[in-house]
């Protein structure tokens, strides 16, 4: 109850701040983004950048996380969780600046959408990762030697054991990545890929503040609805025997 | 009938788990892979369903090689059982306990029946737990379920590694009667694995004891208690093996039968010749049925009343089922010489005193002695 209640009020924040901006006649020396062009850079944001760059991370991210974890390869899983966490650490500015000389390198256009969907899903594959190798590595290892010792299959044992079991918790990096990604897109707008980004971008070299605004209260109400919305579905997918709440 | 012939497992480091043993377990046997840890009692039975891969010799199960099978089909059909936390936490103690006939392909009813039938065996009621998940339970609760899983799809031989190890003492003691009582009945070729000397003692018609890899002795409780082997076997049984072998002896194979008893309606006098016929200090007085009503003191007879008026209580009774143990360890805590044994419904069935107790186990001890 307390949680829907902090999560209405932001909602409403974010939104009475874009509209309370873009209804002005003049910020500084701008005209207000309109409401067209707003919605137009939401659905750039969204469609063309954060959605395509999660996909694209989780079908690359799910599979290397279970791969890494199987009998035959499970001394790999402390690497790749390590590099999974450093990659972290690197800054998401840094991450989509290099994109630049990259593609340029390769002989392709270093501006606009290709380098920032790379960039993103780069920095999208790492939550997910991390948190596929954690979940299905935290298994108890009892739980798996009696499936085995029943005789399961290898297969039965990752279908109705292991995906199961470890769902909840992949969901989980799911969401910290989508989250994650709703934000670092805005930096796409430096190379020029357009999104949320662009009217922030334009309120910070136009010297108005609420421009800025007018560009991050919307990305704020996006990230907080997801978060909110995969949470739910990550809820759902948890099991009866081991949510925390039965 | 499983039988080792010189299996031994080495690992690719070089390290010998198990070193060269051979042995048969009986149809219907349950025997007790016991030893320190490390002895390499567990990686012996994992190798009977072939968890652990042989290294060298073979393991036949009825005379069949356990390699002719395929692992999993081999697998499904033996029951196995481990510590609790082998339970599927996010499916329910029905889909837990149809988790092999699932994989057999067994229809819904058939499931659905063996279930149940399975929760009324271990003592846990179908319509309260069939949809329970494992975290509702307790540990008493979830190690019964993980024994009715392993019994699932009725397999001929179970393997259990220490299946009551995560239990307090006093609920693993329970626990073991009744797997025992359900033994009895079943009749299943067992191997039980287990750190724990009493509890092999008590469960096992065989013990295995293994040290490094090594098979040092393999007899009966009794045999292991009184003739050891060596001094591995000596030590590891400890020096209080009189007090041990009380665990051997079922309180009705030395119970004495000639017990005093006598009706409510008798008078006192009758009460104390039923005593000094018998030489007890105590009378006890029992029903028609023969149930056990209250207890007659020597001090508590006067004469020209009659039984009913002077009886008291019952303090310590000690049951038919149990073993020397428990009714010496009663004896003493109460401070009486002789206890009456009384069945599940309170029939008085017999006498039990010190005497008896010394006899007995100097009478196994001698045994021991004798066949060496």
């Amino acid at each position: 109850m307390r949680r829907q209640i902090i999560f209405i009020t932001l909602m409403l924040i974010c939104v009475g701040i874009t509209v309370w901006v873009t209804n002005m006649d003049r910020v500084g020396i701008m005209v207000p983004f309109t409401y067209e062009v707003i919605w137009m850079q939401i659905r750039r944001h969204l469609f063309s950048m954060v959605f395509p760059a999660v996909l694209i991370a989780i079908a690359i991210a799910v599979p290397v996380g279970v791969l890494v974890t199987r009998p035959g390869l499970k001394h790999l899983a402390p690497s790749v969780m390590s590099i999974a966490s450093a990659g972290m650490a690197i800054p998401s500015m840094a991450v989509v600046a290099i994109m630049v000389p990259v593609f340029i390198a390769m002989g392709m256009r270093g501006f606009g959408i290709s380098p920032a969907l790379v960039a993103l899903v780069l920095w999208g594959v790492l939550p997910i990762l991390r948190n596929t190798c954690t979940a299905i590595n935290n298994i108890n290892p009892g739980v798996l030697e009696a499936a085995r010792g029943m005789g399961m299959t290898r297969v039965q044992i990752a279908r109705k054991i292991e995906l199961p079991l470890a769902l909840p918790v992949i969901m989980a990096g799911i969401r910290v990545a989508t989250v994650i990604l709703v934000g670092t897109a805005t930096l796409a707008a430096i190379i020029g890929a357009g999104g949320l980004g662009h009217i922030i971008l334009s309120g910070v070299l136009n010297r108005a503040p609420l421009i800025t605004l007018q560009g991050a209260a919307p990305v704020a109400a996006i990230a907080i609805t997801l978060s909110a919305l995969l949470g739910y579905i990550e809820k759902r997918l948890t099991p009866r025997g081991i949510s925390t709440d039965i | 009938m499983i039988k080792l012939n010189r299996v031994s497992k080495v690992y690719p480091d070089g390290t010998k788990a198990v070193d060269d043993v051979s042995f048969e377990v009986e149809e219907g046997e349950l025997c007790v892979f016991l030893g320190p840890s490390g002895c390499g009692k567990t990686t012996t039975m994992k190798m009977i369903n072939r968890l652990i891969p042989i290294t060298e010799g073979e393991i036949s199960i009825d005379g069949r090689k356990n390699t002719e099978l395929n692992e999993d089909e081999l697998r499904r059909s033996i029951g196995y059982a481990i510590q609790d936390i082998g339970l599927f936490p996010h499916m329910t103690v029905k889909q837990n306990i149809e988790t092999v006939p699932i994989l057999k392909h067994w229809s819904k009813s058939d499931r659905d029946k063996r279930v149940t039938e399975l929760l009324d065996l271990m003592g846990l009621d179908p319509g309260e737990f069939l949809h329970k998940y494992p975290s509702e339970l307790s540990g008493g609760q979830r190690q019964r379920v993980g024994v009715a899983r392993s019994l699932g799809a009725d397999p001929e031989i179970l393997l259990m590694d220490e299946p009551f190890g995560a239990i307090d003492p006093i609920n693993r003691v329970r626990l073991q009667d009744e797997f025992l009582s359900i033994q009895k009945v079943l009749k299943k070729t067992i191997i039980f694995v287990t750190h724990d000397i009493y509890e092999a003692i008590k469960m096992g018609d065989k013990i295995a004891l293994m040290d490094h890899g090594q098979l040092v002795q393999y007899s009966t409780p009794a045999d292991l208690l009184y003739q050891p082997k060596n001094e591995f076997v000596e030590s590891f049984v400890g020096s209080d093996r009189a007090l041990k072998g009380l665990q051997l002896i079922k309180i009705k194979d030395v119970m004495s039968d000639s017990l005093p008893c006598v009706k409510p309606e008798q008078t006192a006098e009758a009460a104390q010749t039923e005593m000094e016929s018998k030489g007890f200090d105590w009378v006890a007085v029992v029903d028609d049925d023969n149930k056990c009503l209250g207890l007659v003191n020597q001090t508590d007879l006067a004469s020209n009343k009659t039984v009913k008026e002077v009886m008291g209580p019952i303090t310590a009774t000690a049951a038919v089922g149990a073993v020397l143990n428990d009714a010496v360890s009663l004896m003493l805590s109460s401070g009486v010489n002789d206890l009456p044994v009384v069945d599940l419904d309170n029939r008085l069935v017999g006498v039990l005193s010190f005497g008896t107790v010394r006899e007995a186990l100097a009478k196994i001890a001698d045994q021991g002695r004798e066949s060496k």
